[in-house]
C-alpha cells in the first residue's frame, strides 16, 4: 500500500526514533499481549509493507471480508444482543423468555442443564444434584413444549447451546413447530453442534468422534432440504479460550475444526455450497483489546480464502464468516466483582470493533453463581451504551489501516497457518485430538498464564494488585431451586405412562436400524421425539450402537 | 523430614467439563513435590471415593463448576466416612457462593477455594491440612 520511496523515508525516521527511544527508560511491565505475543513500542507502515488493499482487506461485504461480512454493517442493522439464559424447569425458563420477548428481544438463546447436555434424563442417577442447575432441564418433547409454550416459533430465532445431543434437540424444536403449525422450512436458529471442540476443550461429549461426525453430516444434509434457515453448526472457539488457550490457538483450532466439518460434509457426498452457508462461528472476547480485534479480522480472511481456494466453494455465502461473540468468563474476578462490568465493556467493545453479528455480555456476578436479574440488565445495558452512545457503530471497521491492528491481523493469520501445518502433520484434527495435541497446548498455555499472575508479572486488578484489605463481597445472588429435580421426575413418569408403547418402540427400533445401516438419522430422531421417547432413552440407543468416548486424563 | 510425600487425588465429580482449574492445580501440586492423581472428567462420588482408597491419598480435591457442589461434597464426605477413611481431607474449588461454603464447612469439608486463589495458597493449605491429620 506504500511506495518504495515512502517506505525508505519511514525506515529512516523509525531508525532515528529507535535511537531516541533507546535512551528512554521503560516502565517495569510486561509488554506483550494477554496471549504472550511480544508487542513493539511503535508500529509504522514498514510493519505492514506487504499489505495489498484489494487482496488482503477489500471492502465490507466483499471477499475476503476482512472488514466485515455485510455491506453496510452496523449502519444497516446493529448486532443482535443475544443473552444466553436458562435455569430450573422449563416453566421457569419459559417465564424468563416471555419477559425478555415482551421487552423487545427477538432472539432466544437456550442454556441447558448438564444432564441434558450429557444426554441423561433428569431422573438418571448421574443427574442427581445437577438437574436445572446451570441451565434448563429438558428430558423429552413434553419439556420442550412447555419451554416454548406461547412463543411463536415462526417469529423468533432460537440459538441452542447443545452439542452431543444437538440432533435430538433440533428434532424437539421441529416437533414443537409442527404442533404450532409452523413449517420446518420457516424455523430460524442455531444449534451449537460443535463436537470437535468438546473433545478439545469443553469436554461434554457422548459418542466417539467418528459416529459423532456422522450425526453432524446427517444434520447438515437434512437441514439443507428441510430446515434451510437453520445454522447447523456454531464452530466455537469460545470454550477453547476459556480452557486457557491463547488468541492464536483459539483462532487456529476453531478454524481447523471448521475445515474438518467442511471436509466431512464433502466426504459424505454433499456439495460444499449446500451446507457451508449455514455454518456459523462463535468466538471469545478476551481482555487484550487489539489482539482480539485482529483475531476476528484474521478469522474472516482465513475462512474466506480457504473456502474459496481450497474447498472450491462458489457461493459467496460459503466464503463469509458470520460469528457470535461472548465476553470472557475467565477474565472475570471474584474480587471487587463490580470491576467486571468494566472488563466486560472493554471486551464487548472489541467484539463490536471486530465486526461481530451477535453478542452476549457476561454479568458481573458470574464467578459466584448464575447471574441475578440486576446483573443481567447491566450486562445488556453495556451493549446498548456501546451501540447507542459511544459512536463506534457509525463507521465500518474503524481500526483498519492502524499499523498495529493490521500487523497483528497478519501475525495471527500467520500463527494460525503454522498451527494448520502442525495439525496436518499429525494427520488432521481427529488424529490430533486422539494424540492429545490440542488438550496439551491449551493446558500448557493455561499454566503459563497462571504462573505469570502468581509471579506478579501480569497484573489482575483486585486479585494480585490493588486488593482491598478484608474485602467483604455483598451481592444478591440467584439461588437454585432444589424442587426442580422432583418436578422433572414427576413429568418424566407421566410421559412414560401416557405415551403409546407401540409407537415408542417402533421409533427407537427405527433409530437403531438407521444407526446400523447408515441412513440419515434425523427423521428417526424426529420420530422418537413425536413418540415421546425420552432424551436418555433415545440417546442410549446410540450409546449401545456407537459406544461412548473416554478421554485419557492428563495434566 | 523423612515423611512420605503427600498424596492428593484431584477429582472432577459430576457432569461439567471445565477442567482448566483442576489441571492447573494438579500441575502446581506436582511441582510442589506432591504425588498427584487426576481422575479425569465426569466421575461419580462412588468412583472418586474408590480411587481415593485405592491410591491411599491424604487429600481429595474436588473441582466443581456446575452448581452441584451441595450434593457432591457431602456425598464424597459421607462415602469416605462409610469406608472408614474419615482422616482423608476434602478440599476443593469452583464457582461456590460464600453461604454454601460456610454450610459445607459445617459438615466436615476443609477449605474451599474460589476464583482468584493462587496455587501457592492451595499448596500451603494442603501441606498444613495433611500434616495436622497425621
Amino acid at each position: 500500500m506504500f511506495d518504495k520511496k515512502e517506505l525508505e523515508k519511514v525506515a529512516r525516521a523509525k531508525a532515528e526514533w529507535d535511537k531516541e527511544a533507546a535512551d528512554c527508560e521503560e516502565r517495569n511491565a510486561l509488554f506483550e499481549t494477554v496471549s504472550g505475543l511480544p508487542v513493539a513500542p511503535l508500529y509504522t507502515p514498514a510493519d505492514v509493507d506487504g499489505l495489498d488493499y484489494g487482496e488482503d482487506l477489500g471492502v465490507p461485504g466483499e471477499y475476503p471480508y476482512t472488514r466485515g461480512v455485510q455491506t453496510n454493517m452496523y449502519r444497516g442493522r446493529l448486532w443482535t444482543m443475544r443473552q444466553f439464559s436458562g435455569f430450573g424447569s422449563a416453566e421457569d425458563t419459559n417465564q424468563r423468555y416471555k419477559y425478555l420477548l415482551s421487552h423487545g428481544q427477538t432472539g432466544l438463546s437456550v442454556a441447558f442443564d448438564l444432564p441434558t447436555i450429557m444426554g441423561r434424563d433428569s431422573d438418571h442417577p448421574y443427574a442427581h444434584g445437577e438437574a436445572g442447575k446451570c441451565g434448563v432441564a429438558i428430558s423429552s418433547l413434553a419439556d420442550m413444549e412447555v419451554l416454548f409454550d406461547g412463543i411463536p416459533l415462526a417469529e423468533v430465532s432460537t440459538s441452542m447451546t447443545i452439542n452431543a445431543p444437538a440432533a435430538l434437540l433440533l428434532a424437539y424444536y421441529v416437533a414443537v413447530g409442527e404442533k404450532q403449525g409452523v413449517d420446518s422450512k420457516l424455523l430460524r436458529g442455531t444449534i451449537q453442534n460443535d463436537i470437535l471442540k468438546e473433545y478439545i476443550a469443553q469436554k461434554t461429549w457422548i459418542y466417539p468422534p467418528e459416529p459423532s461426525m456422522r450425526i453432524i453430516t446427517d444434520i447438515m444434509a437434512y437441514c439443507a432440504d428441510e430446515v434451510p434457515k437453520w445454522n447447523t453448526i456454531s464452530i466455537s472457539g469460545y470454550h477453547i479460550r476459556e480452557a486457557g488457550s491463547t488468541a492464536a490457538q483459539e483462532l487456529a483450532f476453531t478454524l481447523a475444526d471448521g475445515f474438518a466439518y467442511v471436509e466431512a460434509g464433502v466426504a459424505a457426498g454433499l456439495d460444499v455450497d449446500t451446507f457451508a452457508p449455514r455454518l456459523s462461528h462463535f468466538f471469545n472476547a478476551h481482555l487484550d483489546f487489539f489482539e482480539e480485534i485482529a483475531k476476528y479480522r484474521a478469522a474472516r480472511r482465513i475462512w474466506a480464502k480457504r473456502m474459496k481456494d481450497k474447498y472450491k466453494a462458489k457461493n459467496p455465502r460459503s466464503w463469509l464468516m458470520r460469528f457470535h461473540t461472548q465476553t470472557a468468563g475467565c477474565s472475570l474476578t471474584a474480587q471487587q466483582p463490580e470491576n467486571n462490568i468494566v472488563r466486560t465493556a472493554l471486551e464487548a467493545l472489541a467484539g463490536v470493533l471486530g465486526g461481530t453479528q451477535s453478542l452476549h455480555t457476561n454479568s458481573m456476578d458470574e464467578t459466584m453463581a448464575l447471574p441475578s436479574e440486576k446483573a443481567v440488565l447491566i450486562a445488556l445495558r453495556t451493549q446498548q451504551i456501546i451501540a447507542y452512545e459511544s459512536g463506534v457503530a457509525n463507521t465500518i471497521d474503524p481500526l483498519a489501516g492502524s499499523y498495529y491492528v493490521e500487523y497483528m491481523t497478519n501475525k495471527l493469520e500467520q500463527e494460525a497457518e503454522e498451527y494448520f501445518e502442525k495439525i496436518e502433520a499429525l494427520g488432521g484434527v481427529l488424529k490430533a485430538i486422539e494424540k492429545g495435541f490440542f488438550q496439551k497446548e491449551i493446558a500448557d498455555a493455561a499454566y503459563a498464564y497462571q504462573k505469570k499472575i502468581e509471579a506478579g508479572t501480569r497484573i489482575v486488578v483486585g486479585v494480585n494488585e490493588f486488593e482491598l484489605a478484608d474485602e467483604k463481597i455483598e451481592m444478591d445472588l440467584l439461588k437454585g431451586d432444589p424442587a426442580v429435580e422432583e418436578h422433572q421426575k414427576k413429568r418424566l413418569a407421566k410421559v412414560r405412562a401416557e405415551r403409546s408403547e407401540a409407537e415408542w418402540k417402533k421409533a427407537l427400533d427405527g433409530l437403531r436400524q438407521a444407526a446400523r445401516d447408515g441412513t440419515n438419522l434425523m427423521p428417526h430422531f424426529l420420530a422418537c421425539a413425536r413418540a415421546y421417547a425420552t432424551l436418555g432413552e433415545t440417546l442410549d440407543i446410540l450409546r449401545e450402537e456407537f459406544g461412548e468416548y473416554k478421554e485419557t486424563p492428563m495434566f | 523430614m523423612g515423611r512420605k510425600r503427600i498424596r492428593v487425588l484431584v477429582a472432577k465429580p459430576g457432569l461439567d467439563g471445565h477442567d482448566r482449574g483442576a489441571k492447573v492445580v494438579a500441575r502446581a501440586l506436582r511441582d510442589a513435590g506432591m504425588e498427584v492423581i487426576y481422575t479425569g472428567l465426569h466421575q461419580t462420588p462412588e468412583a472418586i471415593v474408590e480411587a481415593a482408597l485405592q491410591e491411599d491419598v491424604d487429600v481429595v480435591g474436588l473441582s466443581i463448576l456446575s452448581g452441584a457442589h451441595m450434593t457432591m461434597f457431602p456425598r464424597v464426605r459421607e462415602l469416605l466416612r462409610e469406608k472408614g477413611a474419615e482422616h482423608v481431607v476434602i478440599t476443593g474449588g469452583g464457582i461456590l457462593p460464600e453461604d454454601d461454603i460456610a454450610e459445607l464447612q459445617k459438615v466436615g469439608i476443609g477449605r474451599l477455594f474460589t476464583p482468584g486463589t493462587t496455587t501457592d495458597e492451595i499448596v500451603k493449605y494442603i501441606r498444613e491440612a495433611a500434616a495436622s491429620d497425621n
